[in-house]
């Protein structure tokens, strides 16, 4: 008999809940000094009832607006603040008792916080992290070449961190971050604030993190293009609620019933000529843009390039930004 | 332990090289700590101009005191200052979340993370006051004698790092308030003098509630060959239950912490 090797997930959450307390306080100062009599608290429910597992090496995106819960669940996944409820376990740990052996395992980066020293340059910060991952000095010395490679880092290390670009800051983040080889990653807008380029050069070390060395990454971003290039399955949460889990594409078919179909047309049209074929986006000239439900694409694309003098025609998924977008523009999810 | 070791090597030599970009400073810390020592000393010598004593004690006592209160400054400025002044602005920016995520005592990391040598020339010149002026007030140290001031010397200093620990910490609760170990820094300048020096009711406020006296005048009482038992009993107590103390409220702040929004 011959059974299958058993996945275990790595990271393993469960009607996971956090509220925070805050004071409710009226703006002024007049509202401050009422607020100093009278003490007013009222609990905000920041994430509920979340459950999800991902397996090892998955690399999974994490969607939803500023305020969705996303850092917090995050911050509970890496330990940092305790559940107010559900229960959570990442590399068969329990985070918030931040035992050694977890905290050596994961890392969590955060495009808009840093951990290098600012007036060292990165290497000194490594050789700091080292000693406190408890890394023999060869050993690091291998791991910063091999990691400085895949970054395309180089004299870079050497200077001042003050004096770097943000890019290059954020390579050598990443990989005082990585230095002692977590196999979970927990990643918040890692490409924060970075132009198109390095934001690609991130991705592409990303991916290839991921590969070589098998480890699971939880990304956060307000990038699509970062969550499109790298992750085929996504967490969408919503109002501190998940919302979606499942590949990108699904989400897209869900969200977004249409297709998107450019025309070109021979000669300009007005738009009661395209009324009975689909949803008229755009009409700028001889260009056109329409919305046409899935369902019903290959027969009107029939009748259209039977019906009309069409020049050029492309059929495509409405861009992923609008899609979300959209969503979180329109508040209410049903 | 080991890796304790090693880490505080290279936390230190990275402070050290961070700090020494800035050679200027040493000069102007000497010049600083010793301009400031010679002012204490003119202070304190107006109190023994004719002919009075201060709480009892000798012209060469009170100077121990001064010494020793010289070398804790030197040490403040080395290793309280530097580290524990950060742990607000930790507790601000959310970098502390960096420090709590590292397989590390976080205590351990925000303590001894910064090794300043500005204060080096304080420490010298106190240890330096110390000596000369037990040997004009005709000390004469025993082994025992030796023994017992090394020990009331850090039991001193695990009182100082025990008060200012938990004041720092406690800006996890109150992240803007003002920097209240500088409140601290300026209760402690009563040090200074010996503690018999003040009225009875400071002199209890400096002994059971900021323990003022454990710091410098009990040390310089055992240097000089004359503590009692009980004094050293209870600096030894008072000075294990301080660092219980410090470690106890650290892990009950911890849990207080959510760390800055982002």
């Amino acid at each position: 008999m011959r059974s299958e090797p058993v996945r275990m997930a790595i990271v393993r959450a469960q009607g996971l809940g956090k509220t925070y307390r805050v004071a409710d306080k009226q703006p002024g100062l007049a509202g401050t000094l009422r607020h100093f009599v009278n003490r007013r608290e009222r609990l905000i429910a920041a994430v509920q009832e979340v459950s999800f597992s991902i397996e090892p090496g998955e690399f999974v995106g994490f969607l939803g607006a500023n305020g969705a819960g996303k850092t917090t669940t995050l911050k509970m996944l890496t330990g940092l603040i305790h559940p107010t409820s559900g229960t959570v376990e990442v590399a068969g740990h329990q985070p918030q008792r931040r035992e050694a052996d977890f905290l050596g395992q994961i890392t969590l980066v955060m495009g808009q916080k840093q951990q290098l020293i600012w007036d060292l340059p990165p290497l000194d910060s490594l050789r700091v992290n080292a000693a406190v991952y408890g890394i023999p000095p060869a050993e690091s010395r291998r791991r910063i070449a091999e990691l400085a490679e895949m970054l395309e880092l180089g004299d870079e290390l050497r200077r001042p961190v003050r004096k770097l670009s943000l890019g290059q800051r954020m390579k050598a983040e990443l990989l005082a971050a990585l230095l002692h080889r977590p196999s979970v990653l927990f990643l918040d807008e890692p490409t924060l604030g970075l132009d198109v380029n390095a934001q690609a050069r991130v991705r592409s070390f990303l991916a290839d993190y991921n590969r070589r060395f098998g480890a699971t990454v939880l990304l956060t971003s307000h990038y699509m293009a970062d969550i499109t290039a790298l992750c085929p399955r996504v967490l969408l949460i919503h109002e501190g609620r998940l919302f979606y889990d499942g590949s990108l594409e699904t989400l897209t078919q869900r969200l977004a019933p249409c297709r998107e179909v450019r025309l070109e047309l021979h000669a300009p049209l007005g738009a009661e000529a395209f009324a009975s074929y689909g949803e008229v986006e755009t009409i700028e000239g001889r260009e056109v843009r329409l919305l046409i439900p899935r369902e019903r694409l290959t027969e009107q694309v029939g009748r259209l390039l039977a019906d009309l003098a069409v020049v050029d025609l492309s059929v495509s998924d409405p861009p992923i930004e609008d899609i979300i977008g959209r969503l979180f523009h329109q508040g209410a999810l049903a | 332990m080991g890796r304790y070791l090693t880490t505080l090597r290279v936390f230190w030599i990275a402070s050290l090289t961070a700090e020494l970009e800035y050679q200027a400073n040493f000069l102007i810390e000497l010049v600083a700590t010793a301009g400031n020592l010679v002012g204490s000393i003119f202070v304190l010598s107006l109190f023994y101009g004719r002919g009075q004593s201060l709480g009892g004690w000798s012209w060469e006592g009170a100077l121990v005191v001064l010494g020793i209160y010289t070398l804790l400054e030197g040490i403040t400025s080395t290793l309280l200052q530097p580290n524990l002044s950060t742990i607000v602005a930790h507790v601000r920016t959310g970098s502390l979340d960096f420090v709590l995520l590292k397989p590390i005592d976080s205590q351990f990391w925000l303590s001894a993370r910064t090794f300043s040598p500005w204060g080096l020339p304080g420490i010298a010149l106190g240890a330096g006051l110390i000596g000369y002026a037990a040997w004009k007030a005709g000390a004469t140290p025993t082994p025992l004698t030796l023994l017992g001031a090394a020990l009331m010397l850090v039991a001193s200093l695990m009182i100082l790092y025990s008060l200012w620990f938990v004041l720092a910490a406690s800006s996890i609760w109150f992240v803007k308030i003002w920097n209240a170990t500088e409140v601290l820094r300026s209760v402690l300048v009563a040090g200074r003098f010996p503690v018999s020096a003040f009225p009875a009711g400071l002199r209890a406020f400096f002994t059971f509630i900021v323990p003022v006296a454990f710091l410098t005048t009990v040390p310089a009482e055992a240097i000089l060959g004359r503590a009692s038992g009980p004094w050293l009993l209870a600096g030894g107590a008072v000075a294990i239950a301080s660092v219980v103390l410090s470690r106890w409220f650290w892990t009950f702040a911890l849990r207080f912490y959510t760390s800055a929004s982002s």
